[in-house]
C-alpha cells in the first residue's frame, strides 16, 4: 500500500510535466504573427496613403478595407462553429469542439468589429449610425446568437454538459442566421424598396482600391488564423488544467489518507475508516 | 412516439390543471403587460392602435417564456429528469409531448390576450383565416424552439437568465412574421400575410426535426 501511494506521488508531477507547454506560441504562430504585423503595416499604408479617396464617399470609403473582410471572417467563424459542433456531436471529437468554441469567440469579436466599423461608416455616408437595414439587423442578431452560444459554453458545469449543450446551439447557429436573414430581408423590403447599399459600394471598385481590399482580406485572414490557433491552445490548456487539477486533488487526498494511515497505526481506533477508503479508491 | 407524446402532454396538462400556475400567474402577467404598454404609449394618440399587432406578440413572447420556464421547472424537482429518462418513454415523444402541452397553454393564452387586445385597445379583429393560421404556426414555432432551448437551459442554476438570452434572438423571425401577418390581416390585405405564415411554418418544421433528433442526447446527460 505504501508503494502504491508512492507511485501515485511520483506519477503526479510526471503526468503534468511532459506535455505542459509554457506558452501557446510555436514557430508557426510566431511566423504567422509576424506576417500579420507586417501585413497590418502594409494595410495601413495602402488603405490610408496609397489608395485614392472615393468619388462619392471621400475618405470614408477607407473603412471598407477593414469592414468588409471582418464581416466575411465573422461569417466564416460561424460556419466553423457549426461545422465543429456537428463533428463533435457526430464523432465525439474534442478537437472539433474546441475549434467550434475558439471560432465562436473570434466570430463574436469580428462581428463586433463589423458592427462598430459599419456604424462609423454609416454616420458620414448615410448621416446616421444605424438604419434598420436587412444586413445590419442580421449582423446584430448574429452577434446575439453568438453571445448565447458563448454563454452556454462558459456555463459553470462539467465539460461534457457544457460541450454538448453548446454544440446543439452551435449546430443551430447557421440555420438560425439563415432564417433570421430571410425574415429580416422580407421585413425590410416590404417597407422600403431600395436598400442603402445599392449605391456606392459595389458600383465599381478597381485598381488600388481593389488591391487594398484584397490585402485587407489577406491580412485579417492571417489575423483570424493566428487568433484561432492561440485561442484553441488556450482552450485546450484550460481543459487540461481542469483534468490535471482534479487528478492532483485526488492524489493529494490520497497522500493525506496515507498520512493518516501511517499515524493511524499508532493511534488505533479512529484510523480504520480512512485507510480502507483510500484503498477502495485506489483499487479500480 | 405519438402515444408517448400524448402521455407526456396529458401529464403536463393535468399538472397544470391542478396547480393552475399558468391561469393564476402567467395569464395575469400577460394582461399586465398589455396595461403597461398602454401606460408607456399614450393611448389617446393612436400609437397603441397602430402598434397593436407588435405589442400583442411581444406580450405573447414574454408570457410564453414564463410558461416554458414552468414546463421545465416541474421536471427539475426531486430528480424528475432522471425519472423521465428511466420511464422508458421515447425521448422524441417526451419532446413532442412537452411541445403539445406548452402549445396548448399558449393557444389559450393567445385567445384570452386577443380578447384583451380587442377590448383594451379597441382593435377590430378582421381577416379571420389569416389570424387563425398565424396564431397556429406562430404557436408551433414558439413551442418547438422554446422546448428545445428550454431543455438546453434546464437543470442549470442560471436557467432563468439563460433561456431568454438563447431563445429570444432565435424567435425573432416568429415575432417579425406574426406581427406582419397580423398587420396584413387587420389592415385588410391578407395576401401580404400568407408568405409569413409559410416562413413560420418552415421555422416550426425545422425545430420539430431538430427537437426530435436532439432531445434524446440532451436529456441523457446532466
Amino acid at each position: 500500500m505504501t508503494t502504491q501511494i508512492a507511485s501515485t506521488d511520483e506519477g503526479r508531477p510526471s503526468a503534468s510535466a511532459p506535455e505542459a507547454p509554457t506558452s501557446t506560441g510555436s514557430r508557426t504562430t510566431r511566423v504567422l504573427g509576424l506576417a500579420t504585423l507586417v501585413g497590418f503595416a502594409l494595410l495601413v499604408l495602402f488603405s490610408f496613403v496609397l489608395s485614392p479617396a472615393d468619388d462619392n464617399q471621400g475618405d470614408a470609403v477607407r473603412i471598407m478595407y477593414i469592414h468588409v473582410p471582418s464581416a466575411t471572417l465573422a461569417y466564416t467563424g460561424c460556419f466553423l462553429t457549426t461545422l465543429g459542433s456537428i463533428l463533435y456531436l457526430w464523432k465525439r471529437s474534442q478537437w472539433w469542439e474546441l475549434v467550434a468554441y475558439a471560432s465562436a469567440e473570434i466570430a463574436a469579436l469580428f462581428t463586433a468589429v463589423t458592427l462598430a466599423t459599419g456604424m462609423l461608416w454609416g454616420r458620414p455616408t448615410w448621416g446616421v449610425y444605424w438604419v434598420w437595414d436587412a444586413r445590419l439587423t442580421t449582423t446584430a442578431m448574429l452577434e446575439l446568437l453568438l453571445l448565447g452560444y458563448l454563454a452556454v459554453r462558459r456555463l459553470p458545469a462539467e465539460y461534457s454538459v457544457r460541450a454538448k449543450r453548446a454544440a446543439v446551439i452551435g449546430l443551430l447557429l447557421v440555420p438560425n442566421v439563415i432564417i433570421v436573414r430571410q425574415s429580416v430581408q422580407w421585413w425590410r423590403t416590404l417597407h422600403q424598396k431600395p436598400t442603402l447599399f445599392s449605391d456606392g459600394l459595389d458600383s465599381n471598385i478597381e485598381g488600388l482600391m481593389l488591391f487594398s481590399l484584397f490585402l485587407g482580406f489577406v491580412v485579417l485572414g492571417l489575423f483570424f488564423v493566428w487568433l484561432l490557433i492561440h485561442r484553441f491552445r488556450v482552450a485546450w490548456l484550460e481543459e487540461q488544467i481542469a483534468d490535471t487539477g482534479l487528478d492532483a486533488a485526488i492524489a493529494e487526498r490520497r497522500a493525506e489518507a496515507g498520512g493518516v494511515d501511517a499515524a493511524g497505526r499508532a493511534t488505533g481506533p479512529s484510523a480504520p475508516g480512512a485507510p480502507t477508503l483510500a484503498t477502495g479508491e485506489a483499487q479500480p | 412516439m405519438i402515444r408517448d407524446a400524448l402521455v407526456v402532454a396529458g401529464k403536463d396538462l393535468r399538472l397544470e390543471a391542478r396547480s393552475r400556475v399558468a391561469l393564476n400567474q402567467v395569464l395575469p402577467f400577460a394582461l399586465l403587460v398589455l396595461v403597461l404598454f398602454a401606460f408607456a404609449l399614450d393611448p389617446d394618440r393612436g400609437v397603441l392602435e397602430e402598434a397593436t399587432p407588435g405589442l400583442y406578440w411581444v406580450a405573447v413572447l414574454f408570457s410564453g417564456l414564463l410558461a416554458l420556464q414552468r414546463s421545465f421547472a416541474v421536471e427539475a424537482a426531486d430528480g424528475n429528469r432522471d425519472a423521465l429518462r428511466l420511464s422508458g418513454l421515447d425521448p422524441a415523444g417526451i419532446y413532442l409531448g412537452k411541445v403539445l402541452a406548452v402549445g396548448a397553454q399558449l393557444l389559450l393564452l393567445e385567445a384570452l390576450l386577443g380578447v384583451g387586445v380587442a377590448v383594451l385597445y379597441t382593435t377590430e379583429l378582421d381577416g379571420w383565416p389569416l389570424l387563425l393560421a398565424t396564431v397556429v404556426v406562430a404557436t408551433a414555432g414558439i413551442a418547438t424552439a422554446g422546448t428545445l432551448y428550454g431543455v438546453v437551459a434546464a437543470g442549470l442554476r442560471v436557467r432563468e437568465t439563460l433561456l431568454p438570452l438563447l431563445l429570444l434572438p432565435v424567435l425573432a423571425p416568429v415575432l417579425i412574421g406574426s406581427t406582419r401577418a397580423f398587420e396584413a390581416a387587420l389592415g385588410g390585405t391578407p395576401s401580404e400575410g400568407w408568405p409569413w405564415v409559410g416562413l413560420m411554418g418552415v421555422f416550426a418544421l425545422l425545430y420539430v426535426v431538430a427537437g426530435v433528433l436532439g432531445f434524446g442526447p440532451l436529456l441523457e446527460e446532466a
